[in-house]
């Protein structure tokens, strides 16, 4: 099979590095499972979504018999126990479908049920884990305020000792999940701590805790966002996650869903440029075919470069992740690279498909109008650049 | 009872299959492969079976190459206990045929006594559906082949069987060799965690010598073609010039 010859060996289009060999036998039956999963059970129904702007919570509960929630949580609290490479290879098979069926994911996996397996006491995981894993329990993450976003550190949220517990005041926003959400992983500076960011754990229906929907979203649709109101929450001492104090608490869930994003918007633009290149192949004017023009040829040697590097530096990335060895520079690289490539192969494959290509029946726009939110949240391209400047100058320019 | 189901690496049914430069069959170097689907479909009636309480163990077996132990795997993935692998070609190229798949399934029935084997009714790469009937006949026992439905009656496998005038029903007394059908049901998928499961499981290595099977192939393929490819139509102007065309072509 692997016999060197002078010529080389035949050229997969679709794996031209042949990252398929690069998988051990297990990621692989995992990609296959998780791209299983999506073609049968996400496809279906997220033009649907999409359109009306509807999230199924059930959707949950259907990731999380498919093993899809929590793939890096140790199996005895209910995850799956497999590497972060798995867990890169789950999040680009279904941003394959769409990327707020990721960003549903993701928040579940890496920015809640993540912390709490780090940082949370052992009764905590106890409590969260498993029905998170399961999907019954939809968590999500509050970090984010009207005044407080690239500079999270700037947060108004502040929780105050009480006899018992905490006091929670503050509103938080832009938060995925959060209306249908039963767990809220929330930050807040602590008096009680010196003013230290400090992470608690919140359940639905507890006093003075709301979540309305943000309306009007032209992107990420499928996936409902919201606030998180908190006014006079009070919760017990046994909310706050003890294991973690300061804005590395945040950042420790944000590295991963952003190793994770890296991948997921890679599967996106892979969905874009088979797209576009069956369309082209189909698609005759001037009696032949679109593929056969040179500027559409050129649009798809683009495409399958930068997917290929782009999937190249996210494998690397998750291999170094499971050895320990990751830098949260690292993960900016692939995060900024991937969503920005990302983005500009879904708009060019929106090009590609002339008038076509603005149609929901193609897909490519809604992948398109998606990958703005991805370019953006966690951490934006530009702010990305930042750290990655900083990095090689020493000089923050921010801040 | 314990069943044992063949299966078979397969190219996927998703690949568009290249012929070979020398024409000696279809390329398989960097291809994706996969278990036949109708053996898909066999694993999963037996697990299912299996959570009905009428199966204690579920065994499947694969002939062929090394790398068909994923193909194991993905089944044990799925719900089966545990796993053989004959290794039995080094190259994916070399195609084991029935008769010598079905004389190592006998030994390895023989070994593992089981009281019910379902297989794929065929292989989606060269659609031979002859290895469950050899082993039928090398075994003596009954066989109810293209299976869409599947019933155990005590001592005895009821099977409708989906034959050109409708579907058929017969009754086979166990030990039995039933072949799956498309319509049997519809196969699950392996969830992440009895992925991570499936490592654990026992996959037992062979070899073809160890039964002594010589697996040296009796046929021999002559050529493989790509099928033709359609020649493009032509447009008639009237009523009257379709008729001289269809008369030019002799078909009326």
């Amino acid at each position: 099979m692997s016999t060197t010859s002078p010529k080389g060996a035949a050229f997969d289009w679709s794996d031209p590095f042949l990252l398929d060999d690069q998988l051990s036998e297990e990621e692989r039956m995992i990609r296959d499972a998780a791209a299983a999963f999506a073609a049968d059970r996400l496809a279906p129904r997220v033009t649907d979504a999409y359109l009306n702007e509807t999230t199924d919570p059930e959707i949950f509960r259907e990731m999380g018999a498919a093993g899809l929630l929590g793939v890096t949580v140790d199996d005895a609290y209910g995850g799956v126990g497999a590497s972060y490479v798995a867990y890169g290879l789950v999040a680009r098979e279904i941003e394959r479908v769409d990327s707020g069926y990721r960003s549903m994911a993701s928040v579940q996996s890496s920015l809640v049920m993540f912390p709490i397996e780090a940082y949370g006491s052992e009764d905590q995981k106890r409590r969260y884990l498993p029905k998170l894993a399961t999907g019954e329990w939809i968590g999500c993450f509050g970090l984010t305020e009207p005044d407080a976003g690239s500079d999270p550190a700037g947060m108004k949220t502040r929780a105050k000792k009480t006899d018992g517990g905490y006091v929670l005041n503050g509103a938080k926003t832009w938060i995925s999940n959060s209306p249908i959400a039963d767990v809220f992983v929330v930050w807040a500076k602590s008096d009680a701590h010196g003013g230290k960011v400090r992470g608690f754990v919140l359940e639905k229906g507890t006093k003075g805790l709301s979540a309305p929907k943000i309306e009007g979203k032209l992107s990420l649709r499928a996936s409902i966002t919201g606030e998180i109101v908190m006014e006079d929450v009070e919760v017990s001492e046994d909310a706050l996650l003890p294991g973690i104090e300061g804005m590395g608490g945040p950042f420790g869930c944000l590295n991963r869903a952003r190793y994770g994003i890296s991948w997921g918007a890679m599967g996106a633009a892979e969905d874009c440029w088979f797209r576009a290149r069956r369309y082209g192949l189909d698609r005759h004017q001037f009696n032949r075919p679109l593929a056969a023009t040179q500027l559409f040829q050129k649009k798809l040697a683009d495409m399958q470069t930068e997917i290929a590097l782009g999937l190249q530096a996210s494998l690397r990335v998750g291999r170094l992740f499971d050895e320990g060895r990751f830098a949260p520079e690292m993960i900016s690289i692939v995060k900024r690279n991937n969503c920005g490539k990302a983005l500009d192969i879904a708009r060019m494959a929106r090009d590609m498909h002339g008038g076509n290509g603005i149609s929901s029946e193609y897909h490519v726009i809604r992948h398109a109008q998606n990958l703005e939110t991805v370019n953006t949240y966690e951490g934006t391209h530009d702010v990305h650049a930042l750290i990655l400047g900083r990095a090689q100058t020493g000089i923050q320019a921010f801040g | 009872m314990r069943i044992l189901i063949p299966i078979k690496r397969v190219i996927d049914y998703n690949v568009k299959a290249r012929v070979r430069a020398d024409g000696s069959g279809v390329d398989l170097s960097n291809v994706k492969m996969s278990m036949n689907p109708f053996d898909e479909i066999a694993v999963e009636e037996a697990i299912r079976l299996k959570e009905k309480g009428q199966a204690e163990e579920v065994v499947v077996v694969s002939v062929g190459v090394k790398q068909a132990a994923e193909t194991l795997r993905t089944a044990l993935a799925m719900g089966a206990d545990r796993a053989i692998l004959v290794v039995a070609a080094e190259d994916v190229h070399q195609d084991i045929e029935p008769l010598a798949v079905a004389k190592i399934l006998k030994a390895v029935v023989d070994q593992e006594q089981p009281r019910l084997v379902i297989a794929g009714k065929q292989a989606i790469d060269n659609d031979m559906n002859a290895t469950g009937q050899m082993l039928a006949a090398l075994l003596g026992w009954g066989q109810a082949t293209f299976a869409s439905r599947l019933v155990i009656e005590g001592d005895a496998a009821r099977v409708t069987r989906e034959v050109d005038g409708g579907l058929q029903t017969i009754e086979v007394k166990l030990p039995a060799i039933v072949t799956a059908d498309l319509r049997l049901n519809e196969p699950r998928y392996a969830s992440l965690p009895n992925i991570m499961k499936a490592k654990k499981k026992p996959l037992e290595e062979k070899t073809a010598a160890d039964y002594g099977v010589d697996v040296s192939p009796r046929l021999e393929v002559v050529t493989t073609r790509e099928p033709e490819g359609r020649q493009a139509g032509i447009k008639v102007g009237s009523v009257d010039e379709l008729v001289g065309k269809l008369k030019e072509a002799g078909v009326i």
